[in-house]
C-alpha cells in the first residue's frame, strides 16, 4: 500500500452467488478492494453491476439461500466478517459499521417514533440507560442537522420529509460511532436541492468524526464532488479502480471512458447527439471466463472473448481490468 | 403568475413563422382535500397554479422542477387526463379543455404521452404487438394485415427486432420497454408528445440511448414533444425552451443557452448549482448555493411569492407580494421582485 496507513476494511476475493430456478447467478465476481481510515470510497455502476451485493455481502445482510458467499475474506482490522458468527456479526452491523439505504421511506419503521430507532443501537450496542441514551439522540438528530431535535425524537417518520428522513437514517448510522459508514445510493431518491444538502452534510460529518465511507451511486457527477478514491464495477467485478482526479482525468477501462462521455453536461458546448453505451449490461448466468464488457466494448479484440481479464496497475495507485491499452487512444 | 405573452422575438431554434402547436394559459389543476364528519372540501392541493406558456411546431418545451412541484400533473392537465380547474389550453388551433369528450376522443391521435415507468405503463398480460397495436384498435378501422404490417413499422422505427413482436413486456430490458411505449405513442401519427420523466427509470448508459432515439424520431416525424424531467444536464441536452417550474408555478421560461448561462431566478440558480458534476476540478471550484429547508405544502403555499421560504435573496416585498412574470432579456421571463426592484430603482 502507499501510503503505509492499514485498512480498516480489507476485502480480497469476494465472490457471491445467487441459487435461482435453473442456475445460478455469478452476481459479484472476486472483487477485491480496501478501504482507509477516513477515506471516502466512491461505488460506480449500473442496476445489476454487483455494488449493493457487494456491500451487503460483506455484512452478512443477504438471505441464504438463495444467496451465497462463496469464497473471499472481509477484514475489519484484523477479524474476517464472514468467518464471524452470528452474535459477533450483529454487533459489527450497526456498532463498528454503520450503513445507510437508499430509500428513507422504506429503511425506517413506519410504527415507532425516530426517536426510539435512534435510541435502539445506542442501548443494543453500547448499553446506554434510557436517559443517556436519549440525550446522545438528541445531540445525534443536532449533528445531522435536524431543528427542534428533543421536540421531534417523538415524531414518526412520515411527519418527516424525504431529506430529513435521509438525516434521521444517517443519525441512526452514526449513533455507535463507526469506523466505517456504507451508504447505498444515499441521495438517489432525493431532489437535487436536497441531495445538495446531504453532500455538504456529510462533508461536513467526515471532518468533524474521521469515519471513512463507501459511499455506492451511480451518478458520476456525486462521486466527483465527494470521493478521495473511485472504484467502478461492471457486471459483478471490479473495471477500474483509481484517485478521482486520475480517474476522471485518465479513464483506462473503455466502460468508465463511455460513462463519462454518455452524461450531458451542464456547461460547454452542446453535442448534437449524445454517445451511447450500445447494448444491454450482461447477463450473470455463469462463472466468467471472458471480459464481461466485451459485446459493448468498442475496442473488444480476440483475447477479450477467451480471458477474463485481470486487474493490472497502472502506476499512482490506479488500476484496470482491461485487455486493450488505453494509452492508444485519447478520449 | 400572470400570463406570458407570446415571446416577440425568436426562440432559437425555432424562426419567426414557427406556428404555435400549444398554448397554454393560466392553467390551473387543484385536488380538493376532504374532511371532517361530512367529508366536506376543507381545502385543495394547488398542484399546478396558474401556468402559461407556449409550445412551437417541432420545438421541445423541456418542464424542469423538483418532485411536488407540479410538473407532471401540468403536462397529464394540458392532454386532460385530468380534468383542470381552470384555465384553456389549445393544442392545434382547439381549445381542448371545453371539448366534449365524444370530440375529445377524436382529438387524442394528434396527442400523446411516453409515461415514466415503463414497467407500470406496460399491460404484462399483453403482447408487445397487442400494446403497440392497441390505439390503432381504438382508432382506426384498418384490417388485421394492414395493423400488423404498422406495428412492425413501428417497431422498426424505435429499433425494436420485430421478431419479439409477439412476447411480453417482462421479457424486455427497461430501456426496450421504454422503446414499446414510445412506439405506442407514436402509432396513430402524433403531432404533440408529452413525454414524462421518459428516462428517469433507467440506467446512465441506457437513458443516452432513449434519449437518442426520441431526437431521431422528432427529426423523422416533425414531433413536438414536452418534456418533463428533474435531469438538467438531460433536459439542456434535449429542449430548446425551458420553463422551471416551482410549488405549481412557473418561476423562469427561456431559451435553453441563456437559461443555463444567465438564470434569472434565485430558484434557477440554485437549482443549477446544486447538480453535481462528473468532474472533480470543478467539483472544487464551484460555490455552491446550498437551499436550505424543503419545499412548502402546495395545498398551503406561502403568501407571496411561493420561494419566499426558501431564497437566498428574500426581500419583504416578496413575503407580501407574488411577482409578476416579466420579459427580463429577449424570449426570457422570469417571475421575481428582484427584476421589478432593479428597474424601479435603475
Amino acid at each position: 500500500m502507499p501510503d503505509g496507513a492499514a485498512p480498516v476494511l480489507d476485502v480480497q476475493n469476494l465472490k457471491t452467488v445467487f441459487r435461482v430456478r435453473g442456475g445460478e447467478v455469478h452476481a459479484v465476481n472476486s472483487v477485491s478492494f480496501d478501504l482507509r481510515p477516513g477515506e471516502l470510497l466512491g461505488v460506480v455502476g449500473e442496476s445489476g453491476s454487483g455494488k449493493s451485493v457487494t456491500m451487503m455481502s460483506l455484512l452478512g445482510l443477504l438471505p441464504s439461500p438463495p444467496a451465497e458467499v462463496r469464497e473471499g475474506t472481509v477484514m475489519l482490522g484484523d477479524r474476517n466478517l464472514l468467518t464471524m458468527g452470528a452474535e459477533d456479526m450483529r454487533n459489527v452491523r450497526g456498532g463498528e459499521v454503520g450503513f445507510v439505504f437508499q430509500d428513507p421511506m422504506t429503511s425506517l419503521n413506519p410504527v415507532f417514533n425516530v426517536g426510539f430507532q435512534i435510541m435502539e443501537p445506542l442501548r443494543v450496542h453500547m448499553g446506554l440507560t434510557r436517559r443517556k441514551a436519549r440525550d446522545r439522540a438528541v445531540e445525534l438528530l443536532e449533528i445531522v442537522g435536524i431543528p427542534d431535535a428533543r421536540r421531534r425524537l417523538k415524531d414518526y417518520p412520515h411527519q418527516f420529509s424525504g431529506g430529513m428522513r435521509q438525516r434521521v437514517m444517517i443519525a441512526i448510522a452514526l449513533a455507535c460511532d463507526p469506523k466505517v459508514l456504507i451508504a447505498d445510493e444515499p441521495t438517489t431518491a432525493l431532489d437535487v436541492t436536497i441531495q445538495a444538502q446531504i453532500l455538504e452534510l456529510v462533508k461536513d460529518l467526515r471532518q468533524k468524526l474521521g469515519m471513512a465511507i463507501i459511499w455506492i451511486t451511480h451518478d458520476l457527477g456525486v462521486i466527483a464532488g465527494i470521493a478521495d478514491r473511485v472504484l467502478v464495477m461492471y457486471g459483478g467485478q471490479v473495471a477500474e479502480q483509481g484517485p478521482v482526479r486520475e480517474l476522471f482525468a485518465n479513464p483506462a477501462h473503455p466502460y468508465t471512458r463511455a460513462l463519462l462521455q454518455t452524461m450531458p453536461k451542464l456547461h460547454g458546448t452542446r453535442d448534437d447527439k449524445l454517445r451511447v453505451i450500445e447494448g444491454q449490461p450482461p447477463m450473470l448466468g455463469a462463472h466468467p471466463t471472458a471480459c464481461p464488457f466485451r459485446d459493448r466494448c468498442p475496442h473488444a479484440m480476440e483475447i477479450c472473448a477467451r480471458e477474463n481479464p485481470q486487474r493490472r496497475p497502472l502506476g499512482g495507485n490506479h488500476d484496470v481490468a482491461c485487455h486493450w491499452d488505453h494509452r492508444e487512444a485519447a478520449l | 403568475m400572470k400570463d406570458i405573452p407570446a415571446p416577440s422575438s425568436a426562440p432559437n431554434p425555432a424562426p419567426d413563422t414557427a406556428r404555435k402547436l400549444v398554448e397554454v394559459r393560466d392553467l390551473k389543476m387543484h385536488f380538493p382535500i376532504y374532511g371532517g364528519i361530512l367529508r366536506r372540501q376543507i381545502g385543495a392541493v394547488k398542484a399546478v397554479d396558474g401556468v402559461s406558456f407556449d409550445i412551437f411546431e417541432g420545438e421541445t418545451l423541456g418542464i424542469v422542477g423538483e418532485s411536488g412541484c407540479g410538473k407532471s400533473t401540468c403536462g397529464r392537465a394540458v392532454l386532460r387526463l385530468y380534468e383542470a380547474t381552470a384555465g384553456s389550453i389549445t393544442i392545434d388551433g382547439t381549445d381542448i379543455a371545453t371539448l366534449s369528450q365524444e370530440a375529445l376522443r377524436k382529438r387524442r391521435p394528434a396527442m400523446q404521452m411516453v409515461f415514466q415507468d415503463p414497467q407500470a405503463s406496460l399491460n404484462p398480460r399483453m403482447t408487445v404487438a397487442g400494446i403497440i397495436g392497441e390505439p390503432l384498435d381504438e382508432h382506426t378501422n384498418w384490417n388485421r394485415a394492414k395493423k400488423l404490417e404498422r406495428i412492425y413499422e413501428l417497431m422498426d422505427a424505435v429499433g425494436l427486432n420485430r421478431d419479439f413482436a409477439n412476447r411480453y413486456p417482462h421479457a424486455f430490458s427497461g430501456g426496450q420497454r421504454q422503446r414499446i411505449g414510445i412506439a405506442r405513442a407514436l402509432a396513430l401519427n402524433p403531432k404533440f408528445i408529452v413525454c414524462d420523466e421518459p428516462i428517469a427509470a433507467l440506467d446512465v448508459s441506457i437513458q443516452a440511448q432513449v434519449v437518442n432515439l426520441l431526437e431521431e424520431l422528432q427529426e423523422q416525424f416533425g414531433l413536438t414533444y414536452m418534456f418533463i424531467s428533474h435531469d438538467l444536464s438531460m433536459v439542456r441536452h434535449i429542449a430548446d425552451r425551458v420553463a422551471v417550474m416551482y410549488l405549481g408555478v412557473i418561476v423562469e421560461l427561456a431559451p435553453v443557452q441563456d437559461l443555463y448561462d444567465h438564470p434569472q431566478h434565485p430558484y434557477t440558480e440554485a437549482l443549477l448549482s446544486a447538480v453535481p458534476e462528473p468532474d472533480p476540478s470543478a467539483e472544487v471550484r464551484k460555490d455552491r448555493i446550498v437551499l436550505r429547508g424543503d419545499v412548502p405544502s402546495p395545498s398551503n403555499p406561502p403568501k407571496g411569492c411561493n420561494f419566499c421560504t426558501r431564497c437566498p435573496k428574500v426581500m419583504d416585498i416578496c413575503r407580501e407580494i407574488a411577482p409578476e412574470t416579466l420579459e427580463v432579456r429577449p424570449g426570457h421571463f422570469a417571475a421575481c421582485h428582484l427584476h421589478t426592484h432593479d428597474q424601479t430603482a435603475g
